[in-house]
């Protein structure tokens, strides 16, 4: 165990000094983080002071705050791991993180929360100021803030798992892009990036809690926001875990059988 | 004319290469079918709570997403392709083959590369358009198309003039490509009415990032909302950053020293 936390500590060095170099395509990374959000915070908002300051169980103040606050989650719960590994596998990078004799996932995620380290105070700053902009409305329930903090990481973990495993999908296929971009508008629309869940129809709130993208932005939003009761907090605990383990079995499952197909190409 | 017949050389250059992957047309017409498809999905949940949208009504909104990808079709076609190209030359140094070609070294530099499936969007964004424009029964007489079409090419003007402004800024500051990522994802914000924004991001998205003249401004012609304000100002700015772009781009091409090609 200590061993792999040796690991994690020396990744994230090496992983901050890298990202410390990159600053500016941080800062550009960050402008388009906040404007996606930013573009369905206006047009729903504007909706709501178009019918008379409420919208489908939201007031225009608990929009602005459902968007600021789903920015922050999907910040802290975003990968970028499908672009990497249809890099690696194309360039046959990934031959080296073969060599290594730690599980590669390791050093991807340390990757990950190591950037996200540096980048948090700035998606904070600009949360601090949609806020200053938007004036929403928070209902502040400290149990279900508390309950938040372990949604989140589940979330990031499952999120991580199944981004992962869909990036596995360059052993064998490589262009990926269509794949990914079909993968993106489903998560666009069922984990409540283009507006709360609870405004689309009854069918497809049905769809969205079967399959895992609500589990990861939507589940824990809703609970910042207070807007889950606890029989509902306890559920959605219970459906993150179960599509965690289901995800890391299929990703151990693609992971065995993609490295299987790799065939390095240069490198 | 010298500028269609150098544009028609290297779209066929364009077709040539591309015509080796053919499976990729597939795929980048699934991909803009799908964008399409997502940012109709998105209206339909925005206007299943309210008739209208900042004053437009759906198919005004959906006339607008016409000329959204339309414009975005075109700078996918030649002016993103080419200005990444050219950022890349000048990182190179092979610019130094462009500069002794005898024809405009701005006009080659503009057109140097083809990517023959963006025209999928512009075909795409013309039908929503047409469409959108006969479900509103909009009655669209010759001065309104002729409005339409100056607009169009006003905005499509003035977002080349900024993309070569940032681009020529690389004879400076070499690594510009990343700064062109930020008008991709303000460009993302032109899908809907300008008028929707608050003042300072609307101001933004006029003057810092000329979104606003690429597509709001095209479809308020054909909708009939178009002041004679707007009219002149997208004329205005187009012909003056078209002529300032001109003038930084002679001013970077005498400071451009060659690396070693």
């Amino acid at each position: 165990m200590s061993g792999l936390f040796d690991l994690y500590l020396q990744q994230f060095r090496t992983s901050l000094a890298a990202m410390l170099q990159y600053r500016a395509a941080l800062v550009i990374w960050l402008i388009g983080q906040v404007l996606e959000p930013l573009i369905y915070l206006v047009v729903w908002t504007v909706v709501s002071a178009t019918q008379g300051g409420s919208v489908g169980g939201f007031t225009t103040g608990e929009f602005a705050a459902y968007f600021i606050v789903l920015m922050l989650v999907n910040h802290m719960t975003y990968t970028w791991i499908m672009y990497e590994y249809e890099y690696r596998v194309r360039h046959g990078s990934l031959s080296f993180a073969l060599l290594r004799p730690v599980h590669p996932i390791h050093s991807d995620i340390a990757d990950n929360v190591s950037s996200k380290v540096i980048s948090f105070p700035g998606m904070l700053l600009a949360a601090g100021a949609l806020g200053l902009l938007f004036r929403p409305t928070f209902h502040f329930v400290p149990w279900a803030v508390a309950a938040a903090l372990p949604a989140v990481v589940l979330a990031f973990l499952l999120r991580f798992f199944i981004e992962w495993s869909l990036a596995l999908a360059a052993f064998w296929i490589t262009r990926v892009s269509a794949i990914n971009q079909s993968y993106f508008v489903a998560m666009l629309f069922l984990s409540g990036q283009v507006a709360p869940l609870t405004l689309f129809p009854g069918w497809i709130q049905m769809i969205a809690a079967i399959l895992p993208f609500r589990w990861m932005i939507a589940f824990p939003l809703e609970l910042l926001l207070g807007r889950l009761t606890p029989i509902e907090t306890m559920e959605g605990f219970a459906t993150q875990i179960l599509w965690i383990g289901l995800a890391w079995i299929l990703m151990r499952t693609l992971w065995r059988s993609g490295v299987r197909a790799y065939a390095a190409v240069g490198g | 004319m010298t500028i269609l017949r150098l544009f028609w050389i290297y779209l066929r250059v364009g077709v040539m290469t591309e015509l080796a992957y053919r499976a990729n047309f597939f795929i980048r017409v699934f991909q803009s079918l799908l964008e399409l498809g997502t940012a109709l999905a998105g209206l339909a949940v925005v206007f299943a709570y309210t008739d209208t949208l900042g004053g437009w009504r759906p198919d005004e909104i959906v006339a607008l997403l016409g000329v959204y990808f339309l414009v975005g079709g075109v700078i996918g076609v030649v002016i993103q392709p080419s200005m990444e190209a050219f950022i890349e030359s000048v990182r190179e140094g092979t610019l130094d083959f462009t500069l002794i070609k005898p024809e405009d070294s701005q006009l080659l530099a503009s057109i140097q590369a083809v990517d023959l499936w963006g025209f999928i969007d512009v075909i795409l964004g013309s039908v929503v358009l047409i469409i959108a424009l006969v479900r509103l029964g909009e009655r669209v007489d010759g001065m309104q198309a002729a409005t339409f079409g100056g607009m169009l090419l006003a905005g499509i003007g003035i977002v080349y003039a900024f993309w070569l402004i940032l681009a020529t800024s690389a004879f400076w500051f070499v690594r510009v490509e990343n700064i062109l990522v930020i008008f991709q994802s303000m460009y993302e914000a032109g899908r809907w009415p300008i008028s929707l924004y608050p003042g300072w991001l609307r101001y933004g998205l006029t003057f810092l990032v000329p979104v606003a003249f690429a597509t709001t401004v095209p479809a308020e012609a054909l909708t009939g909302r178009l002041n004679s304000a707007t009219l002149l100002g997208s004329l205005g700015l187009a012909a003056a950053l078209l002529l300032a772009s001109r003038a930084f781009w002679r001013t970077g091409i005498r400071h451009y020293s060659g690396a070693s090609a």
